[in-house]
């Protein structure tokens, strides 16, 4: 566990002794490093935690009130260690990415048309059918582009594969409102403040330019009924964990942030209550899932959304990013599937590798499951956010008794997969820089064309030993750097 | 621009505003409270200050008796009184979150940071260590946030929307403040009207002339002593001064104005009358229909603006 091995080759847990192999991208910050005086890092973290502070980049947290009684509203803990990829590394990675979301878009399209791939036998129908993700309303409808998922957050881990390597493996597939990409950039940003000597000595790919690329998608998604689209962001409001982001992406286009109690429909098309009177919207970047957008359709309490917007879609006056059941795409049941996906509308080989995994629906892999617990993760297969799983070498006895109860019970609600040792990156922690593990989220945005920013948001696990990076559950994030050529 | 967002926008200048009229108001009382004068005129002050916005039930169901010092920790402090200078602030940053996007970084920042400071500020006793420089203070950020609206905000329907917010509750505010003032003192205009006074008269008349920083602009006007009529004329009918009604309704004709849209051209014509009587108005007339109730009828009139700028703007009905 101990060990460097995002900076190192060799795995010894020694980071300052030249026992170990550097990484040659890793070369030039090590020795930056080592030359900066001992109170440096300190300083620089309270700098930055003051100006993420001032700047409101927080996210609120439910219910949590502080001293004074007011609503909380909590940093994410910022790491100063870069996180750094290798450019070759990243133009595999991005093909591999490419390859995956195309393939998942055609998929859904495919769910909620012909069906061919269950035709073809290789999804079961009920997987599909009966998964709670799958929105019947869906069914037939034409979208703009045939593109679903218009951004999607696609988690990926580097770990040692049955060879023994280091690979990356793609850990989920987020396409329903992927969230982060406001910490990719505000991460960014504030290291080149902190550090801008870094930037001269390092040649390190930019992403200011997210923003832009998202609008332009967004734009080109619109429906054929407008020349100049509008384009809003849709957000639950400012109590919402992620409101800041909302806010920072729709700023940063330069696009309005509705709310649900802005927006309203007429003669089959979608308005927004301004200063001058209604004006149309054609495209909605929605960060509100699926059940709380139309209460005439989904949940009938809700406010967030819009009464009639389901029509309006349906009747093609309005592109909602992503689509509507996108979710039936992002289930852990479905994940398995993925690699075959990719041979079937592809017609070519998957460039990036699922993580081996059981289906507990299966009898075999759910003996297997149970017989393995102390050495698996058991994931949920609705579950999020790091909720609902066991980390068998991490669990108690008790633990994992009481899960195997309930995997008898509901096996199909599981999947059990090997632990990976995910690779562990030097962080800057109370105790002076040591090892914790990291995953990484690129955003991957389809248009007429697949492309993202290079890199994307890296989460780290802060406590020492844990796996689990999720910012609910004590996680941070690190900026992201692919290095150029 | 939504309508939701121009609300926003209004209520967040409105509340700075007010923020800071408290505040020019509990100073301008706290430094009279420090000179000679009778435990009376003391109360009929910080009476005076809790009438101002209709606070009173509230105040004396949590603190009973009006005292100086409870006054002061109810205007200040009090995040259950809606109208204390630390709600205001809280309410003025929360609606600045609400739009931030709409804001340009240094705007919002500025209210954030306002925020974050007072509350660390009153925790830290600053406020009663040195009430007088605990007001300054949010005077002073009061203009730091007027001045980085102005100095960086694009000149469209947003700036519009904060400046008739700012002019709006600067209008209110100044004639409450006149209204309790005067009419606080046992005449309804002349002071304590008695001769014997008159020293207390120049305090008490220079006091509201400084809350409204008004003390060197009368002397640059009148180059006279200072008398009643006058700070009332400087205050209400002078448009180079820039707390006055008429300065104040000056700008909140030529923000709706630029603002116009189908439904509120009576709204402006409203506005525009208003501010008409101003201009050609005379203070004898006034003082003709008594102070008091010139400046209830005035107040009432603001107030039944902001209902129509509301209804056209803000918060339009469902079409």
């Amino acid at each position: 566990m101990q060990k460097f091995d995002e900076m190192y080759t060799t795995l010894p847990y020694e980071f300052f002794s030249g026992g170990s192999k550097i990484r040659d991208h890793y070369k030039i910050y090590d020795e930056w490093l080592a030359r900066q005086p001992g109170d440096m890092m300190a300083n620089r973290r309270e700098e930055a935690e003051m100006i993420f502070r001032r700047v409101g980049i927080t996210f609120a947290v439910y219910g949590d009130k502080d001293e004074q009684g007011a609503g909380t509203e909590r940093l994410i803990p910022f790491d100063l260690i870069p996180r750094i990829i290798a450019a070759q590394e990243w133009a595999e990675l991005e093909r591999g990415l490419v390859q995956r979301v195309t393939a998942l878009n055609r998929f859904i399209h495919d769910c909620y048309h012909d069906q061919e791939i269950i035709k073809a036998g290789l999804v079961p129908a009920e997987q599909l059918i009966g998964n709670t993700q799958f929105r019947p309303q869906m069914v037939g409808v034409a979208v703009a582009g045939g593109i679903y998922s218009h951004i999607s957050g696609v988690d990926i881990v580097r770990a040692l594969n049955a060879k023994g390597e280091p690979e990356y493996f793609v850990l989920e597939d987020n396409l329903r409102v992927p969230s982060g990409v406001s910490y990719m950039l505000e991460n960014r940003k504030m290291t080149m403040r902190l550090f801008p000597e870094l930037f001269s000595a390092h040649k390190v790919a930019p992403v200011d330019h997210y923003p832009d690329m998202l609008l332009e998608t967004l734009r080109e998604s619109s429906p054929a009924t407008t020349a100049e689209p509008t384009v809003v962001v849709l957000t639950p409001g400012m109590y919402n964990s992620a409101y800041f982001e909302h806010a920072f992406l729709a700023q940063q286009m330069g696009v309005e942030l509705v709310e649900g109690q802005d927006l309203f429909t007429k003669d089959n098309f979608l308005y927004m209550r301004t200063t001058r009177g209604p004006q149309r919207v054609d495209v909605i970047y929605r960060r509100v899932d699926d059940d709380f957008l139309d209460p005439k359709v989904f949940r009938k309490d809700s406010t967030l959304g819009c009464a009639g917007l389901m029509d309006v879609y349906r009747a093609g006056h309005v592109t909602i990013c992503n689509a509507v059941g996108t979710g039936v795409a992002d289930d852990k049941s479905i994940y398995p599937y993925v690699p075959k996906m990719i041979e079937f509308y592809l017609g070519e080989k998957p460039l990036l590798s699922n993580v081996p995994t059981l289906m507990c629906r299966n009898a075999d892999d759910l003996l297997y499951t149970l017989d393995n617990l102390k050495d698996l993760v058991v994931k949920e297969v609705h579950g999020a956010g790091g909720y609902g799983m066991l980390v068998g070498p991490a669990a108690t006895k008790a633990e994992i008794d009481t899960f195997a109860q309930m995997l008898r019970a509901h096996p199909d609600r599981y999947i059990a997969q090997p632990t990976l040792s995910l690779s562990s990156c030097p962080t800057f922690v109370e105790s002076g820089i040591a090892p914790r593990h990291i995953d990484l989220r690129p955003y991957v945005l389809s248009g007429k064309k697949v492309q993202m920013a290079p890199g994307g948001l890296t989460r780290v696990a802060l406590k020492e030993g844990s796996l689990v990076v999720n910012s609910s559950q004590g996680g941070g994030t690190k900026d992201t750097w692919v290095l150029e050529v | 621009m939504l309508s939701r967002t121009a609300d926003h926008l209004f209520w967040m200048s409105r509340y700075t505003e007010r923020a800071e009229n408290t505040a020019r108001l509990l100073d301008v009382n706290y430094q009279t409270s420090l000179l000679p004068q009778s435990d009376d005129v003391a109360l009929v002050g910080w009476q005076g200050l809790i009438g101002i916005s209709e606070l009173m039930p509230a105040y004396t169901e949590k603190y009973g008796d009006v005292r100086a010092r409870d006054v002061m920790e109810f205007m200040v402090k009090d995040e259950d009184n809606p109208s204390s200078i630390v709600s205001c602030l809280g309410a003025a940053r929360e609606n600045a979150r609400a739009v931030r996007g709409t804001l340009t970084t240094e705007v919002w920042e500025t209210q954030n940071q306002t925020w974050l400071e007072v509350r660390r500020n009153l925790k830290a006793g600053a406020f009663e260590r040195d009430p007088g420089q605990f007001f300054e203070w949010v005077k002073f950020h009061s203009h730091l946030s007027r001045g980085v609206t102005v100095g960086t905000m694009l000149m469209d329907e947003a700036l519009y929307f904060m400046r008739l917010g700012t002019f709006l509750e600067r209008a209110d505010n100044t004639a409450r403040l006149m209204d309790v003032k005067f009419h606080g003192v046992h005449s309804d205009f002349y002071g304590t009207a008695q001769d014997s006074k008159q020293e207390y008269d120049f305090y008490h008349w220079s006091a509201i002339l400084r809350s409204v920083s008004g003390f060197e602009n009368y002397r640059k006007v009148y180059r006279d002593v200072i008398r009643p009529e006058r700070v009332a004329e400087l205050l209400i009918l002078r448009p180079d001064m820039p707390r006055s009604l008429h300065a104040s309704l000056n700008e909140v004709v030529s923000n709706l104005a630029l603002l116009a849209n189908d439904p509120s051209s009576d709204t402006l014509r409203r506005a525009g009358k208003l501010c008409a009587e101003l201009k050609y108005g005379h203070m004898d007339e006034i003082l003709a229909t008594g102070l008091h109730a010139f400046l209830t009828q005035f107040l009432d009139r603001v107030n039944d603006l902001g209902a129509h700028i509301s209804r056209d703007f803000l918060m339009p009905a469902a079409q």
